[in-house]
């Protein structure tokens, strides 16, 4: 009776953007200086985009708000590397993934400020609402491989969690199918090393995420998630796999929530600043500006005229958002069924 | 017309609308190679094929999710748990999305979906095999509940149920499986999902029962006249056959198997508290089971509403 080794495993990390700007040339992606722009400037809009969600909040324009600062990278580079047909399934922090994908800014914002109208999805994208429960999407884009391959739609599933996400349920359950089923599936998680005041290490005891799909019988990959090119690749990779039935790929990107959880939160409680100091350093924009610049296309005034562009944008989907008005109260039962029932439909003459 | 049992209605419904509409998919544990654990899925996979008889593994929040997914999809699944007592894992799907997935996208993504579950007592089957906890369901806007009493109703309401572009959880009887056939046409028909069924017409008093409790109710023997609902869809439910039944007797007793307390029992009462207060002339009596935890088999006669305890009622509110 021999006690030997039955299976061994390792997990990879890739990085291919320095913080200093140097790349890796062998490991970096097909990217035109085109790609390199669109970008920076997607992650230019991310950036701002918050700062003024954020501002807005504070001015009581919106309501309680998750800022996803220094996550750029994270979300612009996975969400770039999708096609128009492929599902998309964003939790709550991902409007870097909803920015890159042209989901209407004013939307976003009316969402924030607490009208349910922002949720509805423009027909020609198919993103879900974005997930408030956390982690509990995960299994729905297992139904919507599952039927994308049943309807030989040549697509490719992504979702987007956070490393809190990890230790629920569905998380596993979700794994579990799309491992059992090898499904076109990308699973993203947004490891921003924290879940509201709960570190990674209270999280799980495990030395990585990404092994976690190792053991549902699929790759898990780290990357540096503050280095686009990495996070770009690894998901176009995951992508090009799901399509050509390669079944699904788990993506861990190591990356830092810089600001408070939400609006509503005061991070100070339970995180030093020397901690947020050290991860601001590693900041994905800074870097991308790095090595834009020894390529010779980033200046101040290109840097200035994107930011620029970015908050023109957003201030006139501001101005959209707010010209809107409130919904009818009568919104309500709207869409509460396809017919109301008898009980609705008198409560709707009553409002 | 033959005269089946309600799982041999069910698999008729489920292999036609597969046949009819190619998007009808199911998904369980053990529904394909096994059959259902109850056979109502037997010959499926054999027919449809793996693709659209998916034998899924041990998920409960898992195989809701995926059906989430799969009818915004623009499927149908018909997702299976394997008893009743199993769905709590699930209800957070069903409460957290299904049930919201129309509100929240503002009708870009719907969620026709079937949830179907053997659910009830008196099959001797072990611990958390025979709740009957529809009242959680009923608690939530955005998901129907229909509960067939017998054969017949069970092949038209599931297949109004799947065609149905809400989400529907089907509560299938199991005390019922095999215990009584009917006439079920071949062909294809539907019953509508929020319409109850006089199953009698009567005088005196208003009973209303769904499901096994349906089948007890018209066991028990009486002298007075009954009138009988089955309100088959539990959400929607359908207030205006209940009312005008309420108004002319002017008495009411329902029966329940799940426990009392918040159970469709009060929501019922009230709701004719409410609307037909005037027209009673007795206190609405409400047979149910007693609010303790389901026991074992062997003490489950003393725990469900029996047919002595339904006349007793119907006398009681004769008295007034
Ligand atoms: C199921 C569930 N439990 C608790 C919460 C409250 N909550 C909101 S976000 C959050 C932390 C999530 O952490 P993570 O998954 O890492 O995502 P992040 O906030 O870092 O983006 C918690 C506990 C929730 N929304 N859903
Ligand atoms: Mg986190």
């Amino acid at each position: 009776m021999p006690d030997e080794i039955c299976a061994t495993f390792s997990v990879h990390r890739l990085s291919i953007l320095a913080p200093d700007g140097t790349v890796d040339e062998a490991l970096m992606p097909p990217l035109s200086e085109g790609d390199v722009r669109r970008l920076y400037e997607l992650m230019v809009l991310a950036r701002t985009f918050d700062q003024r969600a954020v501002a807005l909040q504070r001015e009581g324009r919106l309501g309680t708000y998750p800022p996803s600062l220094g996550q750029e990278a994270a979300q612009v580079g996975s969400a770039f590397a999708l096609q128009p047909d492929d599902w998309l399934f964003p939790s709550f922090r991902e409007m870097g993934v909803q920015l890159t994908v042209g989901y209407p800014i004013h939307q976003i914002l009316q969402y924030w400020a607490g009208d349910e109208r922002g949720q509805q999805a423009p027909p020609s994208l198919n993103i879900f609402p974005i997930c408030i429960s956390v982690g509990t999407h995960i299994p729905h884009a297992v139904g919507a491989a599952l039927a994308a391959r049943y309807r030989h739609d040549p697509l490719a599933v992504a979702v987007w969690f956070g490393d809190g996400a990890t230790s629920k349920g569905d998380f596993h359950e979700g794994f579990n199918m799309a491992g059992v089923f090898r499904l076109p599936l990308v699973f993203i998680c947004q490891n921003n090393q924290w879940a509201i005041s709960v570190p990674l290490s209270g999280q799980t005891a495990a030395a990585t995420l990404a092994q976690k799909a190792l053991a549902y019988g699929f790759e898990g990959v780290q990357v540096d998630g503050n280095d686009v090119f990495a996070v770009y690749r690894a998901t176009r990779d995951a992508l090009l796999k799901a399509r050509s039935g390669g079944g699904p790929t788990f993506i861990e990107c190591l990356t830092y929530r810089v600001a408070d959880h939400t609006t509503s939160d005061d991070a100070g409680r339970y995180r030093s600043a020397d901690e947020v100091a050290a991860w601001s350093a590693l900041d994905p924009l800074l870097r991308l500006e790095r090595y834009m610049e020894r390529c010779g296309f980033w200046n101040e005034a290109y840097a200035s005229e994107t930011r620029q562009k970015a908050l023109a944008d957003i201030d006139a989907a501001i101005v959209t958002m707010e010209a809107v008005g409130a919904p009818d109260p009568d919104d309500m039962f709207v869409h509460a069924l396809s017919l109301p029932g008898q009980r609705q439909a008198g409560q709707r003459k009553g409002v | 017309m033959a005269r089946l049992t309600m799982v041999q209605a069910i698999n008729q419904a489920l292999s036609q609308e597969m046949a009819r509409d190619e998007r009808v998919v199911l998904l369980g544990e053990d529904v394909g190679r096994d059959g259902g654990v109850f056979r109502v899925s037997e010959g499926l996979l054999e027919r449809f094929g793996a693709e659209r008889v998916i034998d899924t593994p041990l998920s409960e929040s898992g195989i809701v999710g995926a059906a989430i997914g799969m009818a915004a999809y623009g499927l149908r699944p018909v997702a299976e748990i394997q008893f009743m007592g199993f769905i709590y894992a699930a209800l957070d799907q069903l409460y957290t999305h299904a049930a919201r997935l129309r509100t929240r996208s503002r009708g870009r993504f719907t969620c026709p979906l079937v949830v179907r579950a053997p659910y009830g007592a008196g099959i001797k089957a072990p611990e958390m095999h025979e709740e009957s906890s529809e009242a959680l369901l009923c608690h939530l806007p955005g998901i129907k509940v229909v509960v067939p009493s017998g054969p017949y109703s069970a092949k038209g309401l599931l297949l109004a149920a799947i065609r149905d572009p809400d989400p529907v959880v089907f509560l299938e009887p199991t005390r019922l499986y095999r215990m009584l056939r009917e006439e079920v046409p071949e062909g294809d028909y539907t019953i509508p999902l929020g319409v109850a069924r006089i199953v009698q017409p009567g005088r005196d008093v208003t009973v209303v029962a769904w499901g096994s409790m349906l089948e007890r109710v018209l066991k028990t023997e009486t002298p007075h006249s009954v009138e009988l609902i089955d309100p088959q869809t539990l959400t929607p439910f359908d207030w205006d056959t209940l009312l005008a039944s309420v108004r002319k007797t002017g008495r009411l007793v329902i029966v329940h198997e799940a426990v009392k307390s918040g159970g469709l029992g009060a929501e019922i009462a009230a709701t004719v508290a409410e609307e037909a207060i005037l027209q009673l002339r007795a206190p609405v009596l409400r047979v149910t089971a007693p609010d303790v935890v389901l026991p074992l088999p062997k003490l489950i006669d003393s725990y469900l509403p029996t047919t002595g305890k339904i006349r007793t009622a119907i006398d009681d509110v004769m008295r007034y």
